[in-house]
């Protein structure tokens, strides 16, 4: 597999350039467009750069005291709100979505009759772009009085249907739920792809012992798919937390912040405030908290990788 | 131990083995799926139902009444006056290019990072790990301060590069992991033949990585097709925006025209509604692909 020095007389062992020069353009186009822009958000953060001035001041972490000074007051913060709600999303899509997708996944596993009927309705939302997804939502299910949700409700009867998306306390959950009804099709998929690893022969021989449905699940099928669990339970943290668009375009964080989340606030600091050095410590936070995941993620690839 | 005369509980799942009773729980559930899946596919529904109507008839009696009439028009509409059509185009001009250059450079590296023993390999390839799972957020002031000033600013190019440069770390990571599985003999016997490393790039491990590509160039298309934050940080102008950002400028011009808004939304799923259907096989590859083993 690797390649061995050619056998040539010589004594020191030459260096082979060859995978250097297959790295060369990728690589460099990684370093322009990734690697550096990363770090220079971390430079930006310290600065109280205004996206027009030629020059940024240096202010060493004040952008960051001003965001977490501005936790705990009276009247949540545009931060605190979008903190507290990218939780909440976080919480919603490691729980509801994967509990969800994977007992479609098993439901569907058992050689059911039009299986693909199913597998594509609750794949298709995936499939769409979120702001397509935003916009359905939006006017199809959420609008006030025309959406499937209020029209229905007011048919019944219900006068006041509660307003889904101009609700301070509702808005969150209204536009988290649209991303959860994306998110199901996606991790059925992953656990109908991770079933086919598990040996029917097993649950045979544990229907033979006498072991209900529900013991073969917890004892047999749910601890073969830890490794689908595990990047299930990933995917879900980094879309929680990378969530922008569906909010973007369905509220723009409102009413008053409360729909907000940190990839929001981060563009609204910067693009429509102008605070650039402020949108970058935002970054910084929201990057932070990735950080955990990803660093747990990579040790498990990094396991892996040294069984070769 | 328990048999088979056993009484269940209710809450017993279906159990393949068992007749008779067991019938009764799978006509049950299979109903209970159906009803699932159609209520999990209202949204749609409501979505081509308002499409189909008009803003009176809708703003009046709700998407869940009987349509006074049914109209077409909202899709013509939508399409030249709510300039779909050139929404789209660009879409397809965002997205090939950067779906070729993405494939293109990442399969170099991945050629690299499986095939050959170096100091830095396993870093590197833990470096692209790590990029797929970068919050775009990180990068979003830099990038636009980048392509302000190499001029990409406001042009395809600017979308394209970044595209190019984010899928890199996934397309290596899937690639990489499938080239790795490919038998290295058959290298060996070229390079024994004379065979050049790009040669045996080229010609050898390409070829047969051909199915990988096709299963990650359908899931990039997606992806890349359906990117809004890149195209609203780094287009300005109307006439170059895919049609994902496109629609908010439609949400804007036709603020009061609900169906011709959701009309416009479901034009836009057509194309990659379509590659999906089509290449379904390839796309639930790449996906299975890229979540690892």
């Amino acid at each position: 597999m690797a390649v061995s020095s050619p056998p040539l007389p010589r004594k020191k062992r030459k260096i082979n350039w060859t995978p250097y020069l297959f790295l060369l353009g990728p690589l460099l186009i990684y370093l322009i467009w990734i690697i550096l822009p990363m770090l220079y958000t971390f430079y930006l953060s310290t600065t109280n750069w205004d996206g027009i001035s030629p020059e940024a001041k240096y202010i060493g972490l004040k952008n960051f005291s001003s965001l977490f000074n501005s936790l705990g007051k009276r009247v949540p913060s545009a931060f605190e709100y979008s903190l507290v709600n990218n939780l909440k999303w976080l919480l919603v899509f490691i729980t509801i979505p994967v509990a969800i997708g994977l007992g479609l996944a098993i439901l569907l596993n058992n050689n059911i009759r039009g299986d693909r009927f199913f597998k594509l309705g609750i794949f298709l939302p995936q499939i769409l772009s979120l702001p397509v997804i935003a916009l359905l939502w939006n006017y199809g299910v959420y609008n006030p009085r025309a959406g499937l949700i209020n029209s229905f409700l007011i048919q019944l009867g219900f006068t006041d249907p509660p307003a889904w998306l101009a609700d301070k306390q509702l808005v969150i959950w209204a536009i988290i739920f649209a991303a959860a009804w994306r998110q199901v099709g996606y991790i059925m998929i992953l656990y109908v792809a991770g079933l086919k690893n598990v040996d029917p022969l097993l649950l045979e021989a544990a229907t033979v012992d006498g072991a209900t449905a529900w013991q073969k699940f917890w004892k047999i099928t749910f601890p073969l798919l830890a490794p689908v669990t595990t990047i299930v339970v990933v995917i879900s943290i980094i879309d929680s937390l990378r969530s922008f668009d569906l909010v973007w375009v369905m509220t723009r964080g409102g009413p008053a912040n409360a729909s907000s989340v940190l990839a929001v606030l981060m563009y609204i600091q910067a693009f429509n405030n102008y605070k650039m050095g402020l949108g970058a410590a935002t970054a910084v936070v929201l990057f932070a908290i990735s950080l955990v995941f990803i660093v747990a993620y990579l040790t498990r690839v990094m396991r892996d990788e040294m069984e070769y | 131990m328990a048999t088979d005369s056993q009484t269940l509980p209710v809450t017993q799942p279906v159990n393949i083995s068992r007749p008779k009773k067991q019938n009764w729980w799978r006509i049950i559930l299979y109903i209970a799926l159906i009803v699932f899946t159609l209520t999990y596919m209202m949204p749609f529904f409501s979505a081509i139902v308002t499409s189909l109507r008009t803003q009176d008839d809708l703003s009046l009696n709700g998407v869940f009444s009987i349509p006074q009439h049914i109209t077409l028009e909202n899709y013509p509409q939508a399409w030249t006056q709510g300039n779909v059509n050139r929404y789209l185009l660009n879409s397809f001009i965002i997205t090939i290019p950067a779906l070729a250059g993405a494939i293109f450079l990442s399969s170099l590296s991945a050629f690299a990072l499986a095939r050959y023993k170096f100091p830095g390999n396993r870093l590197l390839y833990f470096m692209y790990v790590a990029g797929t799972m970068l919050p775009f957020q990180i990068l979003l002031l830099p990038v636009f301060i980048l392509s302000n000033t190499l001029g990409l600013y406001n042009t395809y190019w600017g979308v394209i590069m970044i595209h190019i440069a984010f899928q890199l770390g996934f397309c290596t990571f899937v690639l990489r992991n499938f080239m790795k599985t490919l038998p290295g003999d058959i290298m060996d016997a070229a390079r024994i033949d004379g065979a050049s490393e790009w040669g045996i790039y080229w010609k050898i491990v390409m070829p047969l990585t051909v199915p990988a590509i096709a299963a990650i160039s359908t899931l990039e298309f997606t992806w890349i097709f359906n990117d809004y934050l890149w195209a609203i940080i780094l287009l300005q102008d109307d006439s170059l925006k895919p049609v994902t950002a496109g629609l908010s400028t439609l949400q804007g011009q036709f603020i009061t025209n609900w169906p011709l808004i959701v009309a416009g939304a479901l034009i836009a799923t057509l194309p990659t509604l379509l590659v999906f259907l089509f290449l379904q096989r390839y796309f639930i590859g790449g996906l299975t692909l890229g979540s690892g083993k």
